[in-house]
């Protein structure tokens, strides 16, 4: 899964943190920390954090389109 | 009729990625390529000073949500190379060419070099902006370096400089002005930055130019020399010295660009040299320069992550529909940058400031909200670990309030305006 937090919206409310603990944490007062790519298998809690943030902070997509689809071309 | 427009975003970043989203929303169903000179897909920077130096994130593992279902043509590890106006094209370093109805303008910025050349091509010198700055920085660390030295205190430097401390690495970090982030936040906030890096055991060293960097017959680099005769061993050499805009793709082309950037009217349209705006063309993030209500003195450019997203959506609403039918773009300029475990938050921008008063909390403390007021009015606001009143102040800079312009606030001690002590010459980095 990809994962992305506004940091501009942040405002250190830590929901995220009761909802998805192995996904994110406070260091210091304010400063989340969160993994952007997080397994699979969390995706429950990844939503009950994108669901708790009272800011609306947090964007997640669980399956990113594989490389190689149709109509894609790398390198030109 | 609408469904035949081909659209071309040039630049494959979060202001490239953000705005090919927006065109889909904006109900535009033709084709749309996004092109890239890096070979990656669009990912997330900021990781890249911090998680990503320390060894806690992957570099390949910070790609940027938002990309399925937008039906993307890519072309990535494709430099774009010139711009076609007549043709209306894009010409790519593999030689194919975009024909475009719509052209969205997001190359951003790269990182300044070392300006020697020879110099910065040492092995061991290192620059910091893209993912694979990062990876090989990031491999150079994680062989445990007996010191890195970072050329440059703005925020970069001092992420980076933080980074380092993390995982136990000394740090030397060099800047020629008095105080870290001092062309931002001015010396006296600059002051507190200082006093927490030396805390945490970073070697800093204010008013200090590295001159030379010497390398050895291998061509890896060993030492740094200093002006003024100092002379420090540096195996791996971090330079941090700020951005420049990628505009030279479109030299020549009739688009008003230069070392700014890519002129734009306040609807994000790109401007040709006679100041028009340009049929179907539009920029946004890093590298466009616009008109902003807010600053009167001229056009702007921002270097911050939700102006890339911000940005880019007006620009592909422009683009879609009808530009006059939005208005111009306003959005009020916003950053953050973590260090150690303090989270330095603004809105606003502090330059021309001559008054800056803390208006909560306290310097000592290192815990406060600095208020920056220029000509009797507030124009920006500075938060170390008090995320949660910018909001309030964001409102007050948008409505042009006088400076300070809170005052009487239950938990606020005497609010005494000061010299924000902006260097002369801003440095860079």
């Amino acid at each position: 899964m990809r994962v992305v937090v506004d940091l501009n919206r942040c405002q250190a409310y830590a929901q995220c943190c009761y909802a998805a603990p192995s996904s994110f944490a406070l260091h210091g007062p304010e400063v989340l920390i969160y993994d952007p790519a997080p397994p699979p298998e969390r995706r429950r809690e990844i939503e009950r954090a994108v669901q708790a943030c009272p800011v609306r902070a947090i964007r997640f997509e669980a399956e990113p389109d594989a490389p190689g689809q149709p109509g894609e071309a790398r390198h030109g | 009729m609408a469904e035949a427009l081909r659209a071309v975003v040039v630049g494959a970043s979060l202001a490239g990625l953000r705005g090919a989203e927006a065109l889909r929303r904006e109900g535009h169903r033709g084709p749309i390529t996004l092109v890239g000179d890096e070979p990656h897909r669009p990912y997330d920077r900021p990781p890249l000073s911090k998680r990503v130096l320390s060894g806690e994130a992957r570099p390949e593992a910070i790609d940027l949500p938002g990309q399925a279902g937008l039906d993307l043509t890519w072309r990535l590890g494709a430099a774009a190379v010139g711009l076609d106006l007549p043709a209306r094209a894009v010409a790519l370093a593999t030689g194919e060419r975009l024909p475009f109805d719509r052209l969205l303008i997001a190359t951003g910025t790269r990182a300044r070099p070392w300006p020697n050349p020879a110099e910065a091509a040492l092995s061991g010198v290192f620059t910091l902006r893209n993912r694979d700055d990062a990876a090989a920085l990031r491999a150079a660390l994680a062989a445990k370096p007996a010191r890195v030295l970072i050329i440059g205190a703005g925020f970069i430097g001092c992420e980076a400089a933080a980074a380092c401390r993390s995982i136990g690495l000394s740090v030397t970090l060099v800047d020629p002005t008095p105080t870290p982030l001092a062309s931002v936040l001015g010396t006296r906030i600059g002051r507190v930055v200082a006093e927490m890096l030396r805390r945490e055991g970073v070697d800093y060293r204010p008013e200090t130019r590295v001159e030379a960097l010497e390398g050895d017959a291998a061509g890896r680099v060993r030492a740094a020399r200093l002006a003024g005769g100092g002379r420090l061993d540096a195996p791996v050499v971090v330079v941090a010295l700020g951005a420049l805009r990628n505009t030279e793709w479109l030299a020549g082309s009739g688009v008003a660009a230069d070392a700014g950037g890519v002129a734009c009217d306040g609807l994000c349209r790109v401007l040709d040299r006679a100041g028009r705006p340009v049929d179907g063309v539009a920029a946004a993030g890093d590298v466009a320069r616009f008109p902003h209500p807010l600053f009167p003195d001229g056009p702007v450019a921002f270097e911050h992550w939700g102006h890339a997203v911000e940005q880019a959506q007006h620009a592909a609403r422009t683009l879609v529909g009808p530009p006059e039918d939005h208005g111009a773009y306003a959005a009020m300029p916003a950053f953050w940058s973590s260090q150690f475990d303090l989270n330095i938050k603004s809105v606003g921008l502090t330059n021309g400031a001559d008054a800056v008063a803390v208006t909560q909390g306290s310097l000592a403390e290192r815990r406060f909200v600095a208020v920056y007021g220029r000509a009797g009015r507030t124009v920006a606001a500075v938060s170390f670990d008090s995320a949660r009143w910018l909001p309030a102040y964001a409102a007050r800079i948008a409505a042009g309030d006088a400076f300070p312009p809170i005052l009487g606030a239950t938990d606020q001690g005497r609010v005494a305006p000061m010299d924000p002590g902006f260097p002369q010459r801003p440095a860079r980095g």
